[in-house]
C-alpha cells in the first residue's frame, strides 16, 4: 500500500473533540493536591467523574482537582537555562547556615 | 485469612503514597439467621438482589475495551464490579440461608436458566451486541440503577443483618451508578441530533421491562421487615426518572410493558432469549473445568 490509507479525517471521532484534563488528587495524608495524570472528557463535570474513576479506585484521594490540560502555562525546556540555572549556585539562599535544633520536623 | 491483613494498619502504612485504610466488607457483621425467617424464602430473596447484580455485572463487562472511550471503559467496569462485590455477598447470603453445602461460585455457575431470579430488564442486550448500543446501555444502568438504589435504601433498615449490611455498602456504590448514568443521559440527549436520537431509542428498547422491577412478589411479602415490598419502589423511581427527564428534555417513553407467562416472570426463572445465551458465556469456562482454580 502505498497510499497513507490510516491518516485520521480531519475533526472525526470523538477524541478530537474530547479536551484534555490533568488530575490533581489530596491523598488522606496529603497536604496538597499532587499531578497524579491527565485524561480525555466532553465537559469539567465528566472529568472530575472520569478521574474519580481513573485515579482514585485503589483508594487514593479524598479530593480532585481536575485542570483543562490548555488552561495550563507552562515553561518551556527552551527556556531551562535562563529559568532554572541563574538559581543553582546562590547556596546562600538555602537555610544551610544555621544549627538546626534536633526537635524541629518538617524544614 | 483476610486478605487485607498485608495491606492494613500494621504501623507501615506510610509508605504508600496515598494510604490504604481498606476494611473488609462486612467485617463484624453478625452472620446468624433472624429469628423465625423461613430459610427458602430468605434463600430466594438473597438470589433475586443477587442475581440482579450477577447479571447486570456480566452485561456490562462486555464493554471492556469495546466503549467509545477509554475513560468510559473503565467507569463501566468499575460499575460491573461494584455490582459483582454486592453479587458475591449476596449469594454467600444465600447459600448460607440454604444450608446446603454451596457457595457464591456454586450458584453462579451451576444453576440453569430457570433457577435465576434477576428481573429481564439485566439480562437482555442493550450493547454492545446487536440489541442496543452506548444509549442503551445508559438507558438501562439509569432505570436499574434509581429501582436498586430505592430499593437498598430501604433494605438498610433489614432485620437481616448481613442484608442491612450489603445495603448499606451498595448504596453509595449505586448512587454513583446512578449519577453517571443521569449526567450521560443529559449529555446524549443535549448533545446532537443523533445521539438524542439514540438516547430515546435506548429508552424505549428498555422500557417495557420497567414494570416488572415494581411487581409485588409472593417472597417478598413472606419475609415482613426482612425483604421489601417492591410495589412500595415505584412512587420514588417515577419521581427520579421524572426529574431527569425534564432536565434532559425527554418525555417518558409510551411502550407496553412485557407480558409474563401466566404471571411468571424473571423473578420465577422465566426469562427471555438472551438468558440461556448470556449463561452459556458466564458459566463456560467453569463447567468445561469443574473445581479448577488458579
Amino acid at each position: 500500500m502505498t497510499e497513507r490509507a490510516s491518516e485520521p479525517a480531519a475533526g472525526r471521532g470523538p477524541r478530537s473533540s474530547w479536551p484534555l484534563y490533568e488530575v490533581f488528587v489530596r491523598g488522606k495524608r496529603g497536604l496538597n493536591h499532587v499531578h497524579v495524570g491527565s485524561l480525555h472528557a466532553p465537559d469539567d463535570e465528566m472529568a472530575l467523574r472520569n478521574a474519580r474513576d481513573l485515579y482514585t479506585r485503589r483508594n487514593e484521594g479524598v479530593s480532585i482537582w481536575v485542570v483543562p490540560a490548555a488552561a495550563i502555562t507552562a515553561s518551556s525546556p527552551d527556556e531551562k537555562d535562563p529559568f532554572f540555572a541563574p538559581s543553582g549556585d546562590k547556596v546562600y539562599r538555602h537555610p544551610t547556615f544555621y544549627a538546626i535544633p534536633e526537635d524541629v520536623p518538617h524544614l | 485469612m483476610n486478605a487485607y491483613e498485608g495491606l492494613v494498619d500494621t504501623g507501615e502504612e506510610r509508605h504508600w503514597a496515598f494510604g490504604t485504610g481498606f476494611t473488609a466488607a462486612l467485617s463484624g457483621v453478625d452472620r446468624a439467621l433472624p429469628a423465625e425467617v423461613d430459610t427458602e424464602d430468605l434463600t430466594a430473596y438473597c438470589l433475586m438482589l443477587g442475581d440482579d447484580a450477577l447479571i447486570l455485572s456480566q452485561r456490562l463487562a462486555e464493554w471492556c475495551s469495546r466503549a467509545p472511550e477509554l475513560e468510559e471503559d473503565v467507569a463501566l467496569a468499575n460499575i460491573a464490579l461494584d455490582l459483582l462485590g454486592q453479587a458475591r455477598l449476596l449469594l454467600t447470603r444465600a447459600a448460607e440461608a440454604d444450608g446446603v453445602a454451596c457457595d457464591e461460585d456454586t450458584l453462579a455457575f451451576t444453576r440453569d436458566e430457570h433457577e435465576f431470579r434477576n428481573v429481564r430488564l439485566v439480562e437482555i442486550d442493550c450493547g454492545p451486541g446487536p440489541g442496543g448500543d452506548f444509549a442503551a446501555t445508559i438507558a438501562r444502568l439509569l432505570v436499574f440503577s434509581t429501582y436498586r438504589l430505592a430499593l437498598l435504601q430501604r433494605l438498610t433498615g433489614s432485620r437481616d443483618p448481613v442484608l442491612a449490611a450489603v445495603a448499606a455498602k451498595g448504596v453509595k456504590e449505586v448512587a454513583y451508578h446512578r449519577d453517571h448514568a443521569a449526567q450521560w443521559t443529559l449529555r446524549l440527549a443535549g448533545g446532537t441530533e443523533f445521539s438524542r436520537e439514540r438516547m430515546v431509542a435506548g429508552l424505549e428498547r428498555v422500557w417495557p421491562f420497567v414494570d416488572e422491577l415494581f411487581a409485588p412478589h409472593p417472597v417478598e411479602a413472606r419475609l415482613p421487615g426482612i425483604a421489601v415490598d417492591s410495589a412500595t419502589l415505584r412512587a420514588e423511581v417515577d419521581e427520579v426518572l421524572d426529574t431527569v427527564f425534564a432536565a434532559a428534555s425527554l418525555a417518558r417513553p409510551e411502550v407496553s410493558p412485557l407480558a409474563t407467562v401466566a404471571g411468571r416472570g424473571g423473578r420465577d426463572g422465566v426469562h427471555t432469549e438472551a438468558m440461556g445465551y448470556l449463561l452459556a458465556e458466564m458459566q463456560h469456562v467453569h463447567r468445561s473445568m469443574p473445581g479448577a482454580t488458579w
